[in-house]
């Protein structure tokens, strides 16, 4: 969020940008039971006998309380909300580690590995709140639940934004001919769903003369390009500096790096889609169905921001290619073009192309007048 | 003797008195459970199969769910036009439809929670919006504002009935010390849920069919309509079919309230229409393709154009005190008036808000049979909650239902 705003926005004493290292809960003190490796200690369930299992069940379900006598046990504890939370999901873990111990005869250590990550991951904090070690802890468990299920490894970052790094975006409405090789290349680097072809770019086909009329453009055409008589122009998300999905997110699922991103946490969205209703350019795109991608066809290369495989009922973008960009590449968008039309780069680097562009052409931004300070130009040669 | 035993012993007579009644109660409420199921397993199949059942898509992405929430927190909010003028001014004639009024408003907050929550992508993450445990992005999203404001009202319309039943219960009179603080703030409260609910929507600058100072006020308007025309409804079926006594005057006056709200919310449509027709600009696309379809997509016409005719017939006839004094007329100006406003505050309010889209891309909206099914499940969940809340006050206030644990303990 930007802190030079425009306008005043009530703020009730609230810092927007949370100290990093605490979750979810506001609370930097011990774990709420969503950080995984570090946040609380329970016992290895698969490698246990009946015995230990005991005890490490009574330790992490009331641990130092065990010199006191019954209901003094239970009620005369300190204990704040977040331990409660943790106490309370350690017991459950172990009640449904026991329950799946002795119930299950076939089940392997790795299917309780995966349930045991599983579980974790659906009761970790927000990732905008989590410190550099709770990101890789989350990362990591990823990762694994991809190797137990699929066999296969996968890379995947939490590679925080560098400092002096504001990402910026120009189109050059001249160059470009609607090739749409933009499109596949997204699709593909993106991990995008395939049964509902989901597209992050729109190309607008316009007639020739009638000026930027999108309401007589094509954005789904099926014939040669360049079509006689029309210019193309692409539209994507355009990283606000002033973003409304931001503002309305109840949650703060979907919030604005500080490299310029607007990212979303996958696993906080409630997909309620408030965010796409805010968004004047077309920008969110969410996911009706389970998305699926051929096995072959999954990048392997992902980002916890990014291109990482999301779930049925939450939203996702364009994030720039965050797995790319943050490593000093392109986003796939902008490689992919065969004609140049697409610029990218640092906009605080003084000798980066984009702002030579910036600096020398005619640029404009689209719908300028809802306030929103899009990082994304078009200009003309 | 304590207060907790008082309450288990209302608990049991009004499960008692709930299960029982005649064979056409028993229809009633079986048919009611029977449309609750069809709509639970219409749930079930969206849930595992995702929102893709619906007819929602990434071009508009809200739809029936969030139409009945947005008309239902209007419902809800009507109850303060009997709060109102029975706890803080003492208008007696008012007093047997209170406590009708606010079951109506419980029954209707639950509605709009249930809907909510069935339009949620991921319903299992729904803690992530508790505040404390999850991140509530207080004040900056006006959802969350909702979230506080559905709750706080549905909590005082809990609490303020259950107060004077209670004390009913047992025989005595309620303190009015101890509800009228708690009914007076619902009286802001209830202004508090529309308004915030309309600036979910006005609040947003890429829909200029929201984007309209007018909106808040409009919710207001209507919703002070049809939700005193819903009790008007209810009131007169309850005192046809139970023993509880509603008088001609009590209708009459929520008659009055009915009739106001709706003159001053079709003075602000000729004021919507006269801004989006007049000098037609850019913004008025979605008025256009709302009214009289755009580029040949017109899915709405016959929705707007029923809600219209009967909008304006039934503030019409309201208007003259002859016709409305009778309650043939009322009753069916009633009717049309909530079934013109559940149109245009639903299906007419959040649709064109997506058409055309930010490119302006037109792609219309048909909700499926799951999402219809899921709607009619919750409305009758709505119903079923609104009959069990009812018998059990119209029990108590009738002196059926009484503690008799008193003598035992003497």
């Amino acid at each position: 969020m930007s802190t030079n705003k425009k306008w005043y926005s009530l703020n009730f004493g609230r810092n927007n940008e949370k100290p990093s290292g605490a979750c979810g809960c506001g609370k930097t003190s011990g774990g709420c039971g969503s950080h995984g490796a570090k946040g609380h200690q329970e016992p290895d369930v698969n490698q246990m006998t009946d015995q230990e299992f005991a005890e490490a069940a009574i330790n992490a379900s009331i641990g130092e309380e065990t010199k006191k006598d019954g209901f003094d046990q239970v009620f005369d504890v300190k204990m704040d909300r977040r331990t409660a939370f943790k106490k309370l999901t350690a017991s459950l873990l172990i009640g449904a580690g026991a329950v799946s111990t002795s119930c299950s005869v076939i089940s392997g250590d790795d299917s309780k590995e995966k349930a045991q990550i599983d579980w974790e991951e659906q009761f970790k904090g927000n990732y905008k709140l989590m410190s550099d070690d709770e990101k890789s802890a989350t990362v990591d468990r990823l990762m694994r639940s991809y190797e137990l299920r699929t066999g296969k490894n996968l890379s995947m970052s939490s590679k925080n934004a560098e400092e002096d790094v504001l990402f910026g975006y120009a189109f050059n409405i001249s160059k470009c001919q609607g090739y749409m090789d933009c499109v596949n290349a997204c699709v593909e680097e993106n991990n995008q769903d395939r049964n509902s072809e989901m597209q992050y770019i729109r190309i607008h086909e316009m007639k020739d003369g009638q000026g930027f009329n999108f309401n007589e453009a094509d954005d789904n055409y099926y014939h040669e390009v360049p079509a006689e008589g029309h210019f193309y122009m692409g539209t994507q998300c355009f990283h606000c500096d002033n973003p409304p999905c931001v503002e309305v997110c109840p949650v703060q699922a979907t919030w604005r790096e500080a490299d310029g991103l607007v990212v979303v946490d996958y696993d906080w969205c409630v997909g309620c889609r408030y965010c796409m209703a805010a968004c004047p350019y077309d920008g969110r795109r969410f996911n009706w169905s389970k998305p699926e991608v051929p096995e072959e066809e999954v990048n392997h290369n992902q980002h916890y921001l990014g291109n990482r495989m999301r779930k049925k009922g939450v939203m996702e973008k364009c994030t720039f290619c965050v797995q790319r960009s943050r490593t000093g590449k392109n986003p796939a968008c902008v490689e992919a073009c065969p004609t140049g039309a697409r610029v990218f780069g640092n906009l605080l680097d003084p000798k980066s192309t984009i702002r030579w562009v910036l600096e020398n052409k005619k640029v404009f931004r689209l719908k300028e007048d809802l306030g929103t300070e899009p990082k994304f130009w078009y200009f003309m040669d | 003797m304590s207060v907790f035993k008082v309450f288990g012993s209302l608990v049991k007579d009004s499960l008692a008195t709930i299960t029982r009644g005649s064979l056409r109660y028993h229809i009633w409420m079986g048919a009611l459970t029977f449309v609750m199921l069809v709509g639970m397993y219409c749930y079930s199949i969206q849930l595992s199969e995702g929102l893709s059942v619906t007819g929602m898509s990434d071009r508009v992405s809200w739809g029936l769910y969030i139409s009945n929430f947005t008309f239902l927190v209007g419902v809800a909010a009507a109850a303060v036009m009997l709060v109102m003028p029975t706890y803080v001014l003492h208008d007696v004639d008012f007093k047997q439809a209170v406590l009708i009024g606010e079951g109506l408003a419980v029954a209707a907050l639950i509605m709009c929670l249930a809907f909510v929550v069935a339009d949620m992508g991921g319903p299992s993450v729904l803690w992530h919006m508790i505040p404390g445990i999850g991140v509530f992005n207080f004040p900056n999203s006006m959802l969350t504002w909702d979230v506080i404001v559905l709750n706080g009202y549905l909590f005082l319309n809990i609490t303020i009935p259950l107060y004077i039943l209670f004390r009913h219960y047992q025989g005595k009179e309620a303190k009015s010390s101890v509800y009228v603080p708690g009914a007076i703030l619902s009286v802001f409260w209830a202004v508090g849920i529309h308004l915030v609910t309309a600036f979910l929507y006005q609040g947003l600058q890429a829909r200029p069919f929201w984007n309209n100072a007018l909106l808040g006020p409009r919710f207001l308007a209507s919703a002070f309509a049809a939700g005193p025309a819903l009790i008007i409804l209810v009131l007169a079926i309850i005192r046809n079919f139970t023993a509880f006594k509603v008088q001609d005057r009590t209708l009459r006056k929520i008659a009055m309230v009915v009739t106001v709200a709706a003159q001053i919310n079709l003075i602000m449509l000729i004021s919507e229409l006269f801004k989006e027709f007049y000098a037609p600009t850019h913004h008025s696309e979605s008025a256009y393709y709302l009214f009289f379809g755009l580029h040949g997509k017109d899915a709405l016409l016959p929705w707007i154009w029923t809600a219209i005719p009967l909008n304006v017939l039934a503030t019409v006839l309201l208007t003259f005190h002859k016709l409305r004094n009778n309650f043939k007329v009322l009753f069916f100006c009633c009717f049309i008036l909530f079934i013109a406003i559940w149109i245009e505050k639903g299906f007419g309010l959040i649709v064109p808000g997506f058409i055309p889209g930010p490119y302006g891309k037109i792609v219309e909206y048909t909700p499926t049979r799951i999402e219809i099914g899921v709607t009619l499940g919750i409305w009758a969940m709505g119903a079923f909650i609104f009959t069990i809340l009812a018998k059990t006050a119209i029990g108590i206030e009738l002196g059926e239902l009484r503690y008799k644990g008193k003598s035992k303990n003497v």
